[in-house]
């Protein structure tokens, strides 16, 4: 039987999973290397992730990028906790993106041991081991279910047991009579005390335990309290660094026009032009681009515009939305492949009182995160720095050296914050750095290559569209009995189109059609789509079996406890259907996701001009336990308000071979105007740790497009909605 | 050549009068607290204050505000004499910033709209907040606003 690679990500979680005791076991101990080559003035590593000064102050070194997601807080809060610091001593870092602080070998040894292919866009077997290894990719709602969880509680709970060991030692007494809190160890017998800065040196002469005692959930002193998030101040003083403000001595900046059509070869330009410009130093040909360098970026790009660049013409050129949809569409007549097979979904179909089919579809979009992608690079002495701001340190460390040839110790990475991340600067969807790349090696100084809003728009790594065709059955008790699936296009997570819901008979399959159109992971991955799909399906159910959208998934969720308790504290908190202004509506939806189970109500109205307005999202969240519970609502806003702009207007078009759109003005996003109230009620189940970077995108365009069916009666199947005008005309509600 | 003050200090550059503000101040002063976001004045990550008033840096030439006094992010709070303005500790009072790279036109624009406008109604400073925040720090945005306001 041919191996699919989506059973295959689910075996190296597994095995990934395995691996994390090696980890355990392993890991700690390079804190000795640590002491050797890093501490400073009576500084030490007590694991390579916490160094405690003689002053009392205890480091944190996070292994992941901030990028908004608050991990710079959230990591050292459950390091802390375990080891039972005093948070007013507690100071953060970013871990430098070096071998010490990371296995990239294990990692890659591991990967191609089970025959997994790095390069394209789908790296989910590399990210989530990864993320497994803490290495320091940031991406799948991983760093503290994985990270926190599994490392930082478990290296602050060994430092905390150096410690007590160290005075016990000391102080000639049982470890048993010890106690610690706020980054002190104490005799109470006898009146001792001493600071963990003063314990520390001796402290680090001991090996890590694999496997300390973690507290219990009742003995947190930080989890589960609302800190205050430590990026914070630097980011309303203009103090914040990020990865465009870079300024190191002599640099030079360069604008890039890459062919609008995927991968066509640049053919000529007419240097000479830009060259008589001010400012400009060199105009650099690539294969596919041009740069133009010089000393101020508004000089580069404006020489840039002047020049007359031609690229080659090619069967692309032709490639249009519609031709991809006419593509997918063909497709998912042909071969497919198998995702889930549960009973047997043709006989139940055929035996069906009642069957429903429905087709769906959403278009590519692209993240368009805040800070424009770019990316510096200073090639000098046989050695190269990097300043830029990355989802992964390391792998971008990895690439600059691939490209020029040099070993990786030998490229050293500046870490910044990143003005947004969402899945658009992970290493192998970061076209920009390899771009900086060869532009800085032609140079000895600094160059900071700066991607325009349009090319970023144009040259993203975009969600790809999807096709999602379904057919389901009733029996003649109006249950549902069959539910069948056919979409376009492998899924990460491999579960994006598993709908939670007890179904006797299920027959999901998938038909891959590649485009020629770059294709990367987008908040959320594939559960931006298929909840999309999924809950609005549902929702078409509910209404065809005459039962109220809420009761029907109610009622399916039987065997799923936890589920059901989010939909519930949803529809509760939303007062569902209750007291609502003339005119509103409510839609429903919810999703699991990266270990999370969120559940939205939308509270919806139609626009005089028939467009969509959002008036109040509601928003349930059971991801086990919130380790700060600000953060985790402030994450569910932010998930929100992104679903939601792509819900009402993300829509990237491709025509002759390019996309259409070019900035803000033609690819709209939410603002402050157009904002819903959001309210987040969590659920603490107390089950293991969930994400909370993505989980909170996925459900929010079904719940809006299922309360625009009540308005309207109309299904909403495809998006964005700003490309309807809706005409007002109330179903009738449904008990 | 361009004359304008910077958060109080005087400039005098030797640059092109189209050159947008924006540039000037990041790539000539070095001050990068202000953020190149569209390039077209659809986003607000560059806003800055002129006499007072929220302008959106990368689609204003140097020409247009020769003579001016321009406050950046990092003028706000010298020029307020004290360490953080009132918009910038609600910010933090209200954990607003996300991934904060619009954050300082957002405060700018917010810091200008409430000097002349005390007290804005949710049209008014729907109407004048258009900056773009892709973290969604919008709900927290107008509660910031709102703890710095009479009317709620």
């Amino acid at each position: 039987m041919k191996i699919n690679r989506r059973r295959f990500l689910l075996g190296t979680t597994v095995v990934g999973g395995g691996l994390l005791i090696v980890y355990a076991t392993t890991r700690p101990s390079k804190h000795f290397v640590a002491n050797d080559t890093l501490a400073e003035n009576g500084q030490s590593f007590l694991t390579t992730w916490l160094r405690i000064d003689p002053d009392n102050t205890v480091t944190v070194l996070v292994p992941h990028s901030e990028m908004g997601q608050g991990v710079l807080t959230s990591l050292p809060m459950m390091a802390a906790d375990e080891l039972d610091a005093d948070w007013d001593l507690v100071r953060v870092e970013q871990a430098p993106a070096t071998d010490l602080f990371a296995n990239g070998v294990l990692i890659k040894g591991f990967a191609q041991s089970m025959g997994v292919s790095v390069p394209g866009f789908l790296d989910g077997a590399i990210n989530k081991v990864s993320e497994i290894m803490n290495i320091q990719i940031t991406g799948g709602s991983s760093s503290v279910r994985f990270t926190g969880e599994n490392g930082m509680r478990v290296a602050g709970a060994a430092a905390r047991e150096m410690l007590i060991k160290t005075a016990a030692v000391r102080w000639e007494v049982p470890e048993s009579e010890l106690t610690a809190r706020l980054s002190h160890v104490y005799h109470d017998a006898s009146g001792r005390s001493a600071t963990y800065g003063e314990l520390a040196s001796d402290a680090a002469r001991f090996e890590p335990s694999p496997n300390p005692r973690l507290k219990e959930p009742h003995e947190f002193t930080l989890m589960g309290k609302p800190i205050q998030r430590i990026d914070i101040p630097a980011k309303v003083d203009g103090t914040a660094a990020f990865g465009m403000d870079a300024r190191p001595a002599g640099m030079l900046y360069a604008a890039v026009k890459t062919s609008p059509v995927f991968g066509n070869k640049l053919v000529s330009v007419n240097s000479d032009v830009a060259l008589q410009r001010r400012g400009v130093v060199r105009v650099v040909e690539l294969d596919d681009a041009v740069a133009v360098v010089a000393d101020n970026y508004w000089r580069a790009k404006q020489a840039l515009a002047a020049l007359d660049i031609r690229f080659e013409a090619t069967a692309n050129d032709q490639v249009t939305t519609q031709s991809i949809y006419a593509q997918f569409d063909t497709a998912l007549q042909g071969e497919l492949n198998e995702d889930v097979e549960q009973g047997d979904t043709p006989i139940a179909l055929a035996g069906a009182a009642t069957t429903i089919d429905a087709t769906y579809r959403v278009p590519f979009l692209a993240h368009a995160a805040m800070e424009p992608m770019n990316c510096t690079v200073h090639f000098h002495d046989g050695k190269a720095d990097v300043w830029t701001g990355t989802q992964d340190n390391l792998g971008i460390r990895g690439r600059v050296a691939s490209i020029s040839g040099l070993d990786e110790n030998d490229v050293t990475m500046h870490m910044f914050y990143l003005g947004g991340g969402f899945g658009r600067r992970l290493p192998n969807t970061t076209n920009t750095i390899d771009q900086a790349t060869r532009i800085a090696q032609q140079f000895d100084v600094p160059v900071q290559t700066i991607w325009s809003r349009e090319e970023d728009m144009q040259q993203d790594y975009y969600r790809t569209a999807v096709t999602s065709a379904f057919r389901a059955g009733f029996d003649a008790s109006n249950n549902l009995i069959a539910w069948e699936n056919h979409y376009i296009g492998k899924n990460e997570p491999a579960e994006a189109a598993h709908p939670p819901y007890s179904i006797p008979h299920k027959s999901i399959a998938y038909a891959d059609s590649p485009t020629h159109v770059p294709l990367g992971a987008w908040r959320s991955v594939a559960h931006s789509q298929h909840t999309f799909f999924l809950e609005s399906f549902v929702d078409e159910l509910a209404h065809k079996a005459g039962k109220n959208p809420y009761q029907f998934r109610l009622d399916m969720l039987q065997d799923k406890p936890r589920h059901a308790a989010v939909l519930k504290a949803a529809a509760d908190k939303a007062g569902w259907e209750r007291n609502l202004p003339e005119g509103h509506a409510m839609g429903i939806a919810l999703q699991e996701s990266f270990g999370s189970i969120v559940a939205q109500v939308a509270e919806v109205s139609i626009n005089s001009d028939g467009s969509v307005r959002v008036h109040r999202v509601t928003c349930a969240v059971d991801c086990g336990r919130s380790v700060n519970p600000d953060n985790v609502a402030s994450q569910a806003e932010s998930g929100i308000i992104y679903g939601l702009t792509a819900a009402l207007y993300g829509e990237i078009t491709i025509a002759n071979g390019r996309v259409e759109q070019t900035n803000f003005n033609d690819y709209e996003m939410l603002r402050l105007s157009d904002s819903p109230e959001i309210d987040v009620v969590t659920i603490e189940s107390g089950a293991a740790l969930g994400g909370m970077g993505e989980p909170a995108t996925p459900p929010v365009a079904a719940a809006v497009a299922n309360a625009v069916y009540i308005l309207t009666g109309q299904r909403v199947r495809e998006l964005p909605l700003k490309n309807y005008r809706f005409t007002a005309a109330p179903v009738e509600r449904l008990a | 050549m361009a004359r304008f003050r910077v958060n109080g200090v005087a400039q005098d550059l030797d640059i092109e009068p189209e050159m947008p503000l924006l540039w000037a101040l990041r790539d000539e002063l070095g001050l990068t607290g202000t953020k190149f976001g569209c390039g077209v004045a659809a986003c607000g990550a560059c806003t800055v204050q002129v006499n007072g008033n929220a302008v959106r840096s990368c689609v204003t030439p140097v020409s247009a505000v020769e003579g001016t006094d321009i406050t950046t992010i990092e003028g706000l709070a010298v020029n307020a004499a004290a360490a953080l303005t009132p918009v910038q500790q609600a910010w933090i009072n209200h954990q607003v910033p996300q991934c904060g790279y619009c954050q300082s036109g957002m405060i700018m624009a917010v810091s200008a709209l409430l000097t002349a406008n005390p007290n804005p109604s949710d049209d008014e400073i729907d109407g004048a907040i258009t900056n773009i925040c892709r973290c969604g720090t919008y709900p927290r945005v107008r509660k910031a606003i709102r703890s710095l306001t009479t009317t709620a």
